[in-house]
């Protein structure tokens, strides 16, 4: 990589930079509870809007693993799901109406609120329906891996995400609020990804699994990206470019081997595709504030009123991390 | 009177379990000099100090600065050992251990296996030629080159001074007597060598020379304990296991039976927040397990595996995390595949004859522009690998080594032709996995029985020849690693039971037997005069063999081939 090109991405790194903190005046505290964040502490970013029904198991979730701290965005919910999370006394919370979009769906005021509270922290950025699974995640705490990561010397960790969907009409099962999603939508692709390097920013682009299957299978190029890198030891230089798929410097993006080997990866399980679907697809699509013109809700819509069936005679059933390591989609590295 | 082991115990943080630990020694009556890390500030020095007050045989060495890879780890050794041997004359073995050590067996185990082997030092102690532990590429410079600069802080200044003294030539010239020797940092030594060393009038010039070796404390001890022990058991009894960049694999709780089951004294590193591990271990102090030879065999295989799955990989799978660049896949894909060119052209419903001889996976043209033909056209396969020929195309290599992937276990049969993607035509060609047989010019014969307009046919058959050329090129090229088998479809009609009945031993799924079936050959009469036309017109089709015109227009039929083979 020339000198020149470097210089680039280092302006590029600090445009956006400079954005989150112009960002940062269309974010108003709620709860700011920050100064409980004890050094050490792992923490969670996240943004969200009218996601109340899945909140309740989204901090339960991550509570288990063992995050200290929960620092969130609410882009204006009317579903009650902020008054909630103003009662946690684990989170800190935010709200705006300022436009998704113009906050590079949410990557602004997220990069803001990493920089002031993230740094020197293992932090981890995910939606409230993006559930982390890492090698040995049913009997080791999250602080084992960032542990692990730390003694050696790895700063970021990739997650692709792993589109889950039930077995039927997607409305075919209500979702209960406080209930595992992982009930309803337990099935996934498990060996139907295509990969590129990205050599610009390092990053690999992960394209693939149902969505691409079903909604793009005749423009597979605009099919959704499943690369992620949710969990980084926070520096407050870092930046996020787009969404949590690549970071500025570009050396956070090598997160696997080039010579062969693997390194440990995890999963964000994405369980998106649950009965409050629709809803959300129908709320957007008149919005239109979500990525490439919500494109990915217009093919749903474009399937027609019928509430698309994901499952096909090839879907896996998950069973638990292992299963996830054997068939490929993750790895354990050299975590043993 | 205290216990004829004592402890040496190194710490730089998780005090709470290093006391816990220093508990247990000292309750089975071992006395422990603990050496805090200089960079631990005072106060939570002295109120560490001040916790472990009430256990009367524990005493505090003089405090250095331990950074990884210099000599403040084996100073500090030396001074601990020295205050040991000093305090507690009872003591007759010195037994080096981490903050993150825990001991696996009740103490008085260890005591009872030292008491039965008084003058044996455990020491890992290895000369740099025969062992390959070169993490970092540095094994028997480590001892002929100066390493003054931190290899953690100072990593540039480090590689840097490394290369001058390559580039000059310098050497250091290592003390008369000492060969260098490597292994493990934790010993187990008895008070004659260890006494040994520590007061041995050539000491300065030892220490001054392993001062700027790097990574002294693999070595020290390993190379001085070869001049004075009487017997070494080249071996630590501490378990301990290394990745592949040198650092020590953690235990969790998830490792317990393990443990347990490794017969091992002492263990390191215990992640500090494994409850189970230290709550299971330091809580009984009874005899519970069976005595006997450590065997941490089981583990070793654990961790080996894994340094294996981060340098090496499974080969054949790409993943987020399992990247190769070009070349260094250590193998293209996962399993060995067969790719059929032209079989299908020529046979009848040679894909359901295929899959009933061999017993294998056979599809049709995977990479055909309508869509992927999966075996019984299905509109995905394993894995939800969808039939779209557009996600296919996207990138078609990855489409096949993600089938491979899928199927693993499961050998694959596919069609191939110049009518299909030709974007896996070299990747197929370079990937030692495929076995590729190939009917050149076959096909003309779908031609030939199509009811196109001549012009058309022409058209098409220039072209299809062109790529059938192209990849016959590339399955013929230097870099190509494939099993190939080339017949030009004049040899292959001429004798086409050898050539299945080859194919079919090749995969050898089934018993080894001659075939009972073959498939049906299409019906070739007038070929030849096709092909005739083809060249009348100024399109020479040359890939197909010579094949006879038999005789003009309406001329004899070459004879039809009996479609079951004599036995």
């Amino acid at each position: 990589m020339s000198v020149w090109q470097q210089y680039r991405l280092r302006l590029e790194r600090k445009r956006w930079r400079v954005r989150a903190w112009r960002k940062r005046r269309e974010l108003t505290a709620v709860e700011d509870r920050t100064a409980r964040i004890a050094p050490g502490d792992i923490l969670v970013f996240s943004t969200f809007r009218n996601e109340d029904v899945r909140l309740p198991w989204f901090l339960d979730y991550y509570r288990r693993l063992g995050v200290g701290h929960f620092l969130m965005v609410d882009n204006a919910s009317d579903d009650g799901g902020r008054e909630f999370l103003a009662g946690q006394p684990d989170v800190s919370l935010w709200t705006t109406d300022a436009s998704y979009k113009r906050s590079r769906f949410g990557v602004d005021w997220l990069n803001w609120l990493l920089r002031r509270h993230g740094h020197g922290h293992w932090c981890l950025t995910v939606d409230p329906d993006e559930l982390l699974i890492y090698p040995f995640c049913d009997t080791r705490p999250l602080r084992a891996l960032t542990d692990w990561l730390d003694a050696s010397s790895i700063k970021s960790f990739s997650a692709m995400l792993l589109d889950m969907y039930p077995k039927g009409r997607l409305d075919g099962q209500p979702y209960r609020r406080g209930s595992d999603p992982l009930e309803i939508a337990q099935w996934f692709d498990s060996g139907n990804y295509a990969i590129e390097r990205n050599h610009r920013f390092g990053n690999l682009w992960i394209q693939g699994g149902p969505r691409a299957r079903v909604f793009f299978p005749e423009t597979p190029a605009l099919a959704p990206a499943l690369n992620k890198i949710p969990l980084v030891k926070w520096d407050r230089r870092y930046t996020y470019v787009s969404s949590t798929h690549m970071l500025l410097p570009r050396g956070l993006n090598l997160v696997y081997d080039e010579w062969g080997g693997e390194k440990a990866s995890g999963l964000l399980l994405h369980t998106k595709f649950l009965d409050t679907f629709g809803g959300k697809a129908a709320e957007e699509l008149s919005r239109g504030q979500h990525y490439g013109a919500s494109r990915e809700y217009r093919a749903y819509a474009g399937l027609g009123a019928d509430s698309p069936d994901l499952w096909c005679k090839w879907s896996e059933k998950y069973i638990n991390w292992r299963q996830l390591e054997i068939l490929g989609l993750m790895s354990k590295g050299n975590w043993a | 009177m205290t216990s004829t082991l004592g402890v040496v115990m190194l710490i730089h943080t998780a005090f709470d379990r290093a006391e816990q630990v220093i508990r247990q020694w000292a309750a089975a009556g071992c006395p422990v000099v603990v050496h805090v890390d200089a960079p631990v500030p005072a106060e939570r020095f002295d109120a560490f100090r001040a916790r472990v007050a009430d256990l009367p045989d524990v005493r505090f060495s003089p405090r250095f600065r331990c950074e990884w890879g210099t000599w403040g780890i084996v100073a500090a050794s030396q001074c601990a050992a020295d205050l040991m041997l000093g305090e507690f004359p009872d003591v007759r073995h010195v037994y080096l251990a981490s903050g993150s050590c825990l001991p696996l067996r009740p103490v008085a185990d260890l005591v009872a296996y030292l008491d039965a082997r008084p003058n044996t030092d455990f020491i890992e102690s290895a000369t740099t030629a025969d062992v390959p532990w070169t993490v970092g590429g540095l094994s028997e410079e480590r001892f002929t080159m100066r390493f003054p600069f931190s290899w953690r802080r100072r990593r540039r200044l480090f590689d840097w001074y490394v290369r001058v003294q390559r580039r000059l030539g310098l050497r250091r010239t290592i003390p008369d007597g000492i060969v260098p020797h490597m292994g493990s940092q934790w010993w187990c030594l008895t008070r004659r060598t260890l006494s040994a060393i520590l007061t041995a009038p050539e000491r300065p010039v030892w220490d001054g020379y392993f001062r700027k070796v790097w990574i002294p404390d693999e070595s020290y001890f390993q190379s001085l304990a070869r001049l004075f022990s009487e017997r070494i058991e080249s071996r630590s009894l501490t378990l301990a296991k290394f990745d592949f960049q040198g650092k020590p694999h953690i235990f969790y709780d998830d490792h317990l039976q393990l443990l347990r089951r490794s017969d091992c004294f002492v263990a390191r590193k215990i992640w500090p927040h494994a409850d189970l591990l230290y709550d299971t271990f330091l809580g009984t102090q009874g005899s519970a397990m069976a005595s006997g030879e450590p065997n941490p065999g089981k583990i070793d295989r654990i961790f080996a595996k894994a340094v294996d799955r981060r340098t090496r990989g499974r080969p054949g799978l790409y993943m987020q995390s399992r990247f190769p660049n070009p070349n260094w896949e250590n193998g293209l894909t996962t399993a060995r595949y067969s790719v059929f060119e032209g079989f299908s052209h020529l046979f009848e419903d040679f894909e359901t004859w295929l899959a009933r001889a061999t017993g294998t996976r056979v599809h049709g043209h995977l990479f055909a522009p309508e869509g992927v033909e999966f075996e019984g056209r299905q509109p995905t396969f394993s894995g939800a690998l969808p039939a779209d020929a557009a996600l296919r195309d996207r990138n078609a290599w990855m489409f096949l080594t993600s089938l491979i992937w899928n199927t693993r276990g499961e050998r694959q049969c596919f069609q191939y032709g110049p009518m299909d993607n030709q974007d896996v035509s070299w990747p197929i060609a370079k990937d030692p996995n495929a076995d590729v047989s190939v009917i050149s010019g076959a096909w003309a014969v779908p031609l030939f029985r199509s009811n196109l307009d001549f012009a058309e046919l022409r058209v098409q058959a220039a072209r299809l020849q062109r790529i059938e050329a192209e990849h016959i090129k590339a399955l013929r090229s230097s870099y190509a690693k494939a099993r190939v088998r080339i017949w030009t479809m004049a040899d292959f009609v001429e004798a086409p039971m050898e050539a299945l009945q080859g194919i079919v031993d090749e995969i050898g799924q089934s018993s080894r037997r001659r075939l009972a079936e073959v498939p049906r050959m299409v019906d070739l009469g007038g070929f030849g005069q096709f092909l005739q036309n083809l060249k009348n017109q100024g399109m020479h089709p040359y890939l197909m063999g010579d094949f006879p015109v038999a005789g003009g227009s309406g001329g004899t039929q070459p004879p039809k081939r009996k479609p079951y083979l004599v036995k």
